[in-house]
């Protein structure tokens, strides 16, 4: 398995990958759906959650909405079983206990079998910098940490930049499948940039032991090589994460699902790209600062 | 040599055994539910003082020491009853899953982020003011677990658990606190309002004369008003309420003309300092506006973590089995060390007092996925080791020391990205990143030590065939 000869075809697959991600965020967009599903810990909002008890049609939801506010929800969801999903702008405090009020009346459901939530402007612009400051530090971080441990920048370089690949695709996933954007998105995203830079650093471990037998520039065997000796360790890892990740999506109730989703394809494509692109990048950068330095010292003489 | 490691493969088996049984059942719990309305009971009644005037010179009151109104009482303990009746389950004992601390998505509850509405940044003093108040606030409507706290600099979040009629104890909550001295009347209920909290420039506690107090300070009109107050009630008690709540109930020996007021009484710093904050949140500078708003139905927090423990022990069956059949020996002895992980995490998890949202289920069952990623690293390298024809005993060594840097480098960087979401994160978010830092820590000690010592004991008494090893 040369994965270093092949490296345009993995670089390729990532590319179809994230721009399948932008293309469906921009058709969300251009249909006025929005690019992403945004939930109202984004947009600011009032969402109400109920568990009817019994089939009950959307319309007829929306109708008593209306009726009690004036105005008919803003998006309205049927979830698993009789569970519906009621979201509207902001609601102050009156007009929310009157619609709550409204469907405990008419559907004889009790206030335990509510989940209500309201977020105002103010929230929803810090989660909005707060969820693109996360990943921004934590890459820093990163890159920091990893260059000083491998006394190498290239290492921190290769291994941030696959983390990017892992950002887009997973954010790409929100779009494509239409995941509620919430807070959730954060934990998810971080979880996602945490787990795939271990695999990536199993992988570029190798590379520091083998430089020492194979020789430091010697990038080709050294990535083809390293990758080969961790590979079942990437897939057995993978493995046993997806198998505790798949349970809590097939299992978990809708907020879990809503967690699980993106973290399953993060567990996918963060080992994809460990194994396929931060070692490719890293023999990209290498080679071509080699290259440089041999020039230059050529040009000297 | 061989009854040395049998005794050490025992012990850990025991320990684990006993980690198991401590997470299953917990330490000192008692099947029965108890209402913690009795404790609450002794908050608002013990709280006496006396007023005293400050200036040297001017003669020191003395106190006489009264019992709080009997109708005070009755009330507070019957709407601690009726809040907390069904909702607080017996927590007593430690260590088990039953006495995790649950987030309010899984057992329901409110919570509200409020802000103070100010211009400029409120100090830290007018900040602990506002959430003396609404913790003042939330004890007196008798919801007892309710935790008050402050969140950034102008936040404070108020989290209030098992609360099922949430929308009409939410609304008064935010309003501003009304404080107020007022005459008693003879049966101890509270009389004319003498003077308003918004008449009190300061309250802090102090001490004099080697006992801790509260000072109290005056604007103009409260001075005025507390002159009139005290020269017409010597003798007497005057209340200091909270709205409708009586938080002290000094005796006047005489009065006090300059504006400057010392409440006196046997209070420890705790006390003083409650009272003073109590009475500084009166004239709170701010208002409070709600900025977040979230209300999770009991019956749909029960029903999120049901589900999300099925899923666990599905996903840790899958895993356990998985190690078994792909490593055979080393794998039984993961598996010995990943019960040991979970129990631990169990046990540590309700020692620590982390409450564990929904968002940190997930994150401790994604915990046990990646806990195996140091085991497999390490089987993978004694493999490796036992291929190119080293002993078992030199494969371990080499497997364990050359699988170290990877697993720390890989765990650190994991680390990293937990104290970014524990830094930026707020309430759910937060209890997801204390769950995986918890579960990463947790799970380098049990890869690298529990399965070390286990593997080390099972090659030392004599099971050597490299088979076993996942050799060829």
């Amino acid at each position: 398995m040369n994965i270093v000869k092949n490296r345009f075809i993995y670089i390729g697959i990532s590319a179809v990958i994230i721009l399948l991600g932008i293309a469906s965020m921009v058709f969300n967009a251009v249909q006025g759906k929005g690019a992403f599903n945004y939930d109202i810990q984004f947009t600011g909002g009032t969402s109400i959650q109920v568990d009817l008890g019994k089939a009950v049609t959307d319309d007829e939801i929306s109708a008593l909405v209306k009726d009690t506010m004036g105005e008919a929800p803003a998006q309205l969801q049927a979830l698993e079983g009789t569970k519906k999903l009621i979201k509207t702008k902001s609601l102050d405090m009156e007009t929310r206990n009157a619609v709550q009020k409204a469907i405990m009346d008419k559907y004889g459901v009790e206030e335990g079998s509510f989940t209500i939530q309201d977020v105002s402007g103010t929230i929803s612009g810090e989660m909005k910098r707060n969820a693109i400051l996360s990943v921004v530090v934590a890459c820093i971080c990163m890159l920091i940490y990893v260059s000083i441990r491998f006394k190498d920048f290239n290492t921190g370089a290769s291994a941030v930049l696959a983390l990017c690949h892992d950002a887009l695709v997973v954010l790409g996933s929100y779009a494509l499948f239409r995941i509620p954007l919430n807070n959730n998105f954060i934990a998810a995203i971080l979880t996602v940039l945490g787990y795939s830079i271990n695999a990536t650093i199993v992988i570029f471990d190798r590379v520091r032991e083998n430089r020492k037998s194979l020789g430091r520039n010697n990038f080709e065997p050294l990535i083809n090589l390293s990758v080969k000796q961790t590979l079942t360790r990437s897939l057995f890892t993978s493995l046993t994460t997806f198998f505790t990740v798949a349970s809590l999506y097939v299992f978990g109730v809708d907020s879990i699902k809503q967690f699980a989703l993106p973290i399953s394809v993060g567990v996918i494509c963060g080992t994809y790209s460990s194994i396929f692109i931060a070692g490719n990048i890293w023999y990209m950068l290498s080679s071509a600062a080699l290259n440089k330095k041999q020039n230059r010292s050529s040009k000297k003489k | 040599m061989k009854g040395k490691n049998v005794f050490i493969l025992l012990l850990v088996l025991v320990i684990t055994l006993g980690l198991v049984a401590v997470a299953a059942v917990g330490v000192g719990n008692v099947p029965s539910t108890t209402s913690s309305s009795d404790v609450q009971y002794e908050l608002v009644t013990d709280e006496n003082g006396e007023l005293v005037t400050d200036e040297s010179g001017q003669p020191q009151l003395k106190i006489a020491e009264t019992t709080e109104p009997q109708s005070v009482e009755g009330e507070t303990a019957a709407e601690g009853e009726t809040a907390t009746e069904g909702t607080t389950e017996a927590r007593i004992g430690y260590g088990g899953y039953r006495n995790i601390k649950q987030g309010l998505d899984l057992k329901g509850g409110v919570y509200i982020v409020y802000e103070a509405e100010k211009d400029s940044v409120p100090t830290a003093q007018e900040m602990s003011a506002a959430i003396s108040m609404l913790q003042q606030r939330v004890d007196y409507k008798g919801y007892f677990d309710a935790e008050v706290s402050q969140e950034g600099d102008k936040r404070i979040r108020v989290e209030i658990p098992g609360v099922e009629d949430a929308a009409a104890v939410v609304e008064e909550i935010g309003e501003a606190a009304h404080l107020t001295f007022r005459a008693m009347n003879d049966d101890g209920t509270p009389g004319d309002i003498l003077v308003d909290g918004t008449n009190v420039s300061d309250a802090d506690k102090a001490v004099q004369n080697d006992a801790i107090v509260v000072t109290l300070s005056f604007d103009t009109v409260g001075a005025a008003a507390f002159s009139d107050a005290t020269t017409n009630n010597i003798g007497k008690q005057i209340g200091i309420y909270m709205d409708d709540m009586l938080i002290s109930a000094p005796t006047v020996n005489s009065a006090i003309t300059n504006g400057q007021a010392v409440i006196t009484g046997s209070f420890t710093t705790e006390e003083a300092e409650d009272l003073a904050a109590k009475i500084r949140a009166g004239s709170l500078p701010f208002s409070l506006k709600a900025l977040e708003y979230n209300a999770v139905g009991a019956r749909l927090g029960a029903d999120s973590l049901s589900t999300s423990v099925k899923a666990g022990a599905i996903g840790i069956v899958l895993v356990l089995l998985f190690m078994l059949l792909r490593y055979r020996l080393p794998g039984l002895l993961a598996d010995i060390a990943l019960v040991g992980y979970t129990s631990l995490n169990i046990v540590i998890l309700s020692l620590t007092g982390i409450s564990l949202t929904l968002p940190g289920v997930a994150g401790f069952i994604l915990g046990i996925g990646m806990a195996v990623d140091a085991n497999v690293i390490i089987f993978e390298r004694i493999k490796e080791e036992i291929n190119g024809g080293k002993s078992v005993k030199t494969a371990i060594t080499n497997g364990f020391s050359k699988a170290l840097s990877a697993i720390l480098d890989g765990n650190i960087t994991t680390l990293i990205a937990c104290a970014v979401l524990l830094w930026l994160g707020t309430g759910p978010i937060k209890g997801f990143a204390q769950t995986l830092i918890l579960s990463i820590i947790v799970s380098m000690f049990t890869a690298l030590i529990v399965t070390r010592i286990l593997l080390y004991a099972v090659a030392n008494i004599g099971v050597k065939s490299p088979k076993l090893y996942g050799g060829k």
